[in-house]
């Protein structure tokens, strides 16, 4: 198998030896899936049963599969590489054969497939009991949903690990992460919809890659935007993996270059 | 992320040595704050000064340095994370910081302070990702890691994660990582920090057997002086960035002139030996049993030592101490200005 195979599915298997772990986030994920949907349909029917475009079961469907992506989109953000970097860690990983990027996205894919299954599974099938979820119309949204979901996982991943690599030049990535997660989770539309959002903020969201990572998979495969609606979309996810893959190229080489210079 | 490759670089021929420096010179940019005073200033620390080494093929050379000798810069020089200031680097032929991925191909690195192995995986799993990497058959995996477990006795723990293991396991974990591509050139920094004397000698055992069989190139950076005796024929010493000594590892001590110590228990008590010229007593003890007698290597063999000493009285038994190549080191340091 090839090296990054190889990397991916042995990174699936170390996440599936972490059973209290998962066990605790399902749980987890699973009680603040029912906060959330509760407050959603709280407002919604304060609302007269329909908020810009999400009735009681969409808003359900919508925390719902918010709560199963919440960890393999790792919406909490990562702090691994940032903290290899800070050790000096990362001259071993600087020093393997195999370049240091589609590493960690093997990994991350690795541990993505794991996550989805484990964690992410067991609040939908929650969801379905306790409110029910919409389920899609057309049989395209499965594919292209899941498409989406690959995307949204790319994106991610890119932009966590742009700011896990601003540690080759700032002793403290903490507060970074700390601001990066509050903004993700609000402009992704995690919290809520962003349709729901005023205007302008609509407006500076949709010029962010955020909504990509969440609102965007989260659309196309509950159905509430339709296969053909959901291409264009799916195209910028696509657009945003291009210009996030470049920044993070281009950041690493920046940051070995610095650590070649400066020393570590 | 081939950014610093240079496509399809023909392997360097095997004539070009293992290591070649050249001048090589590295400096820090250190800031610090004068007591007193709110602004710091940046100042210049050489951590690497004009240091000339070549180390030829197949060689085992140990590098020792005291604490901030530029040890550990030479070593991130030399595999490509750290660009030189000024001088040459070549290692196996290829220039480390633009080819360096090239260059972890052909090159086993164990930094005893870091981990190479996927902590939470049992090590097992480290050794396939790492065979994937280096593009390693099935076949040559298996029959590479066959030996490397029976060398280095890795059955045990082999399919335990590596987190579980202990500092010796480990690292024994982390030179079999080393050397599962079969490495042409092997540096180890700190191979046996903090080991017990069995791990350590487990250790060296292997890393001899392996030279031996494969003709490996041994780079060592160590304060454990038994690691350089047991594995290095050639002993460079650093101190200030510089190369203070280098040689033969015997000379070494010629070199200095540091005394041995022969230590003869007498079948009868004596007060006093006559000894040679060259030879002074240095300790009398158990009551006239045991004598320390001080000598010099190169003025005085030992089996004239010993005639001239049985000549007076019985030997019962003896033992020889050679002194240790930390306090060579200390006292080729204390030399210089």
């Amino acid at each position: 198998m090839s090296a990054l195979g190889t990397i991916a599915t042995a990174s699936f298997r170390q996440y599936s030896t972490y059973r209290v772990a998962t066990a605790a986030g399902v749980f987890t994920n699973t009680v603040f899936g029912l906060i959330r949907a509760s407050i959603m349909l709280a407002a919604i029917s304060a609302a007269g049963g329909e908020l810009r475009g999400y009735d009681a079961l969409q808003a359900a469907t919508y925390v719902w599969l918010g709560q199963a992506l919440i960890a393999p989109i790792e919406t909490f953000g990562t702090r691994e590489l940032g903290e290899r970097v800070h050790q000096g860690e990362v001259a071993v990983d600087l020093l393997r054969p195999t370049p240091l990027l589609p590493l960690m996205y093997a990994q991350k894919l690795g541990r993505s497939s794991f996550l989805l299954l484990a964690r992410g599974v067991p609040p939908l099938l929650a969801g379905a009991v306790i409110t029910g979820i919409a389920l899609p119309e057309s049989l395209w949204s499965y594919p292209l949903g899941l498409l989406s979901l690959l995307l949204a996982v790319t994106v991610a991943f890119l932009a966590d690990t742009l700011v896990n690599l601003a540690a080759f030049w700032v002793l403290e990535t903490r507060g970074l992460g700390v601001l990066y997660m509050a903004v993700m989770n609000l402009l992704s539309g995690f919290l809520i919809p962003i349709v729901w959002f005023p205007d302008w903020l609509l407006t500076i969201a949709r010029a962010t890659p955020f909504p990509s990572m969440i609102q965007t998979p989260v659309d196309a495969l509950s159905g509430r935007v339709g296969p053909a609606e959901s291409l264009l979309p799916l195209a910028v996810q696509a657009g945003w993996v291009a210009v996030l893959a470049l920044a993070a190229v281009l950041a690493l080489r920046a940051g070995e270059r610095r650590l070649e210079v400066q020393g570590g | 992320m081939s950014q610093h490759d240079t496509p399809d670089t023909p392997a360097p021929t095997t004539a070009e040595p293992a290591v070649l420096l050249e001048g090589l010179r590295r400096d820090y940019r250190v800031r610090t704050a004068a007591p007193g005073e709110r602004r710091r200033r940046s100042r210049i620390v050489r951590a690497v000064d004009r240091l000339d080494l070549t180390v030829a093929r197949g060689e085992a050379v140990g590098f020792v340095g005291a604490n901030g000798a530029g040890k550990s810069t030479t070593i991130k020089m030399m595999t490509g994370i750290l660009q030189p200031t000024a001088g040459g680097v070549r290692v196996l032929g290829r220039e480390p910081v633009p080819e360096r991925r090239r260059l972890a191909r052909e090159i086993g690195v164990v930094f005893g302070q870091r981990s190479q192995l996927w902590w939470d995986l049992p090590l097992r799993e480290s050794y396939r990702i790492l065979a994937a990497m280096h593009r390693m058959s099935e076949a040559a995996r298996e029959a590479r890691l066959e030996r490397l477990v029976e060398g280095l006795d890795l059955a045990p723990f082999l399919d335990r994660p590596v987190r579980q293991l202990s500092l010796g396991q480990r690292m024994r974990g982390e030179v079999a990582a080393a050397l599962l591509h079969s490495p042409a050139l092997v540096i180890l920094d700190e191979p046996t920090i903090g080991l017990d004397m069995i791990s350590k000698e487990g250790l060296r055992r292997f890393l001899r057997e392996d030279r031996a069989e494969r003709g490996t190139t041994l780079f060592l950076t160590t304060h454990d002086m038994g690691d350089v005796e047991r594995l290095c024929e050639r002993i460079v010493v650093v101190s200030e960035g510089n190369v203070a000594y280098d040689g033969a590892l015997e000379r070494f001590r010629d070199h200095l002139g540091a005394p041995r110590e022969l230590i003869v228990d007498l079948a009868e008590p004596r007060d006093r030996l006559e000894l040679p010229e060259r030879a002074e007593l240095a300790a009398v003890e158990a009551e006239g049993i045991r004598h320390r007698i001080r000598f010099r290597g190169s003025e005085l063999t030992v089996p004239a030592l010993l005639s001239r000493i049985g000549e007076q009285a019985e030997v019962a038994d003896l033992s020889l101490a050679e002194p240790a190549i930390e306090d060579l080191v200390r006292e080729i340091y204390g030399r210089r200005p």
